[in-house]
């Protein structure tokens, strides 16, 4: 019985983690696909960059971990404003296909360039010395840097969700998911708006990647292999929703650390499974209007 | 006065309007005929595929894929251009396909015909299984679920290793001499016309569909589906037809493949395959069908060539030509070439 307990435990905890992880890359994505009604297919390569950032300047120059992770999201923040402007703005109201095509574009290059600067192997991440080891947690001992994610986590989403709800940048945005001709009509800069907010989710993504560097290993290959997680943290979350994602990051998190523990060989097929039961379930997501 | 108490003069009139509307309706009926009628330029891409063949012999392995992966490409465009339907996962179909085909010929039934029939079963079972779950739905959550579709049969051929082979391949396939007679051999030149034949049966299906009412129906629904579901058109029971067709299709390409090979690896199945194709179509031109004609081969031929050098250079020029193209050169090659020829006042 006690093992039982205790293996729900650890695939909580480390479910859990890894939900952090996943939410604070893919929250971006769903304002994008959301608000813009952009299918955002690049978004990963600004979670890569991100994790570039960090490692490499904790590796290469020795800056402290939180200088670095800022850093990293005002790099990568700073960046997608460049690309918003250049490249996105172009397709907004156009049509899917092209948004997908130029994405994978961007994809593409991202993944050759990452390989060219970087090489092909996974960067080396160490977690400052007061974050590594473990931790005892009750009578159990936790992996310090897991727990800091819970923790980081936790308070960001807090501060999020807040965000969203009391300040008038968060009104504006839930206005414009909403409607955005009649956000438009009442005067709000929309365009502004997309920019802000793209470079907002981008800037998360890049939190997110360099965060999660542990968990997820920051290669060339970032984009496109953790590419179905995100889509599916937003999809089943709900395009447009910043809480939704939260419940779907939690699911796939925890189910995907249980399958893998419990049942490693089939475990990803189940995880596509229910992400295909339940897009038929609620096509826009669980909290998107049904 | 006429029973309908019209006179004599507004009954003539009402006749005329009526001749003239035969008319009109005629004259549309010609040019929907007309539209429809080989042009010869349609010749164009077999006279350059059978001038290839004696043209360069030396690289008759690669012709014969990019003939399979022009009807990959045919099969996508079906779908895509003409029902509108998004999706990042037509591998499915191509590697149902080809594991049918790599299958059957490793277990002593190597028959290249036998083998693509089945496949197409195989696909188009597939393709109307997980279409008829997952095409009631439309824009993200369906580009989503054919995601999905795509990945999980990935999963599976990756982990039932003991039939699969998995990421290493198919081992043992054996494939029979088309008609008794022709052994694959290893110039590719029975591979060579061996796609080319399939390929031209392909294509003279999907002709023969998309210039049918039923064709013209799924250009409909792409352009309005409420409007087709208004006027009484069983809009979700022909997306299912045309995704079935279209799977049926991409099996075969995958079939070919596998036989022209004798290989299959679980990356039949892969999201790059799904990805891979939509690339070229695009860079031909999407609803057009001949985009692939013009995109598989100017993809597959420049991969070959530079790939080899430095594969990771070629991916980032891919992906730049992909982003000039979606915001620059809308239609891709057959589309700047319309645009270009409308200017100059030709036909498109």
């Amino acid at each position: 019985m006690s093992e039982i307990l205790s293996a729900s435990i650890s695939i909580l905890f480390h479910g859990l983690a890894f939900a952090m992880v996943l939410y604070l890359i893919s929250v971006g994505l769903s304002v994008t696909m959301g608000l813009m009604g952009f299918v955002n297919l690049a978004h990963g390569v600004f979670a890569m960059f991100g994790g570039y950032v960090v490692t490499s300047l904790m590796n290469d120059y020795g800056v402290p971990f939180p200088l670095a992770l800022a850093a990293a999201v005002v790099v990568v923040g700073a960046a997608s404003v460049v690309c918003e402007r250049l490249l996105y703005r172009r397709l907004y109201g156009g049509a899917e296909l092209d948004q997908v095509l130029m994405t994978i574009g961007l994809v593409f290059m991202a993944v050759a360039s990452a390989k060219y600067f970087w090489g092909p192997l996974a960067q080396l991440f160490t977690p400052p010395d007061i974050l590594s080891g473990q931790i005892e947690l009750g009578s159990r001992d936790f992996p310090t840097y897991r727990s800091f994610l819970i923790l980081c986590g936790s308070v960001l989403v807090t501060a999020l969700w807040l965000g969203l709800d009391r300040t008038r940048f968060g009104a504006k945005i839930r206005a414009a998911v909403d409607n955005l001709r009649m956000a438009q009509a009442v005067g709000i800069n929309t365009s502004g708006l997309f920019t802000l907010s793209f470079a907002l989710g981008s800037g998360l993504a890049a939190l997110g990647g360099g965060l999660g560097a542990e968990i997820l290993p920051i290669y060339p290959g970032y984009p496109t292999d953790y590419l179905v997680d995100f889509l599916i943290v937003v999809s089943v979350g709900g395009l447009g929703s910043i809480r939704g994602p939260f419940f779907a990051a939690l699911l796939l998190g925890i189910s995907d650390t249980a399958f893998k523990y419990l049942l490693p060989e089939l475990g990803s097929f189940f995880i596509y499974a229910l992400t295909l039961a339940l897009l038929m379930w609620r096509p826009r997501g669980l909290v998107g209007p049904s | 006065m006429s029973k309908n108490g019209m006179t004599e003069k507004e009954t003539a009139a009402a006749s005329t309007i009526g001749e003239a509307a035969k008319e009109a309706a005629s004259r549309r009926m010609a040019l929907f005929a007309q539209r429809h009628r080989f042009r010869p330029v349609e010749a164009l891409p077999w006279i350059a595929a059978v001038a290839a063949f004696f043209v360069f012999p030396a690289y008759l392995a690669l012709g014969a894929q990019i003939l399979a992966t022009i009807l990959y490409a045919l099969s996508l465009d079906l779908v895509l251009g003409y029902a509108g339907i998004v999706t990042l996962g037509h591998a499915a179909f191509f590697g149902t396909g080809a594991y049918a085909a790599g299958l059957m010929a490793a277990h002593g039934m190597g028959e290249p015909f036998a083998g693509l029939a089945v496949a197409a079963l195989a696909a188009a079972v597939v393709g109307l299984i997980s279409g008829s779950v997952i095409l009631r739905a439309n824009g993200l959550p369906l580009l989503m679920q054919t995601l999905m579709v795509a990945t999980m049969l990935y999963e599976l051929a990756n982990k039932a290793n003991s039939v699969t082979g998995g990421a290493d391949g198919l081992q043992g396939m054996v494939v029979k001499p088309v008609f008794g007679h022709f052994r694959f051999d290893l110039y590719g030149r029975v591979a060579y016309l061996y796609c080319l034949g399939v390929l031209f049966v392909g294509w003279f299906i999907v002709r023969r569909i998309v210039h049918s009412p039923f064709g013209r129906s799924l250009t409909g629904i792409r352009e309005n589906e409420a409007r087709m579901h208004a006027i009484g058109t069983p809009v979700f029971r022909r997306r299912l037809i045309a995704y079935g067709i279209s799977a049926a299709l991409a099996g075969v390409a995958g079939a070919l493949v596998a036989q022209t090979t004798q290989f299959v690896a679980v990356d039949a199945l892969g999201f790059e395959r799904s990805g891979n194709i939509l690339i070229m179509l695009l860079l031909g031109g999407i609803g057009r069908l001949y985009g692939g004609f013009i995109g598989v081969p100017l993809y597959m031929i420049a991969q070959d060539q530079f790939a080899e050098i430095d594969p990771v250079y070629w991916y980032f020029w891919i992906g730049l030509l992909l982003v000039l193209v979606v915001i620059f050169a809308r239609g891709g090659a057959l589309g700047v070439a319309a645009r270009l020829l409308q200017r100059r006042g030709g036909r498109p």
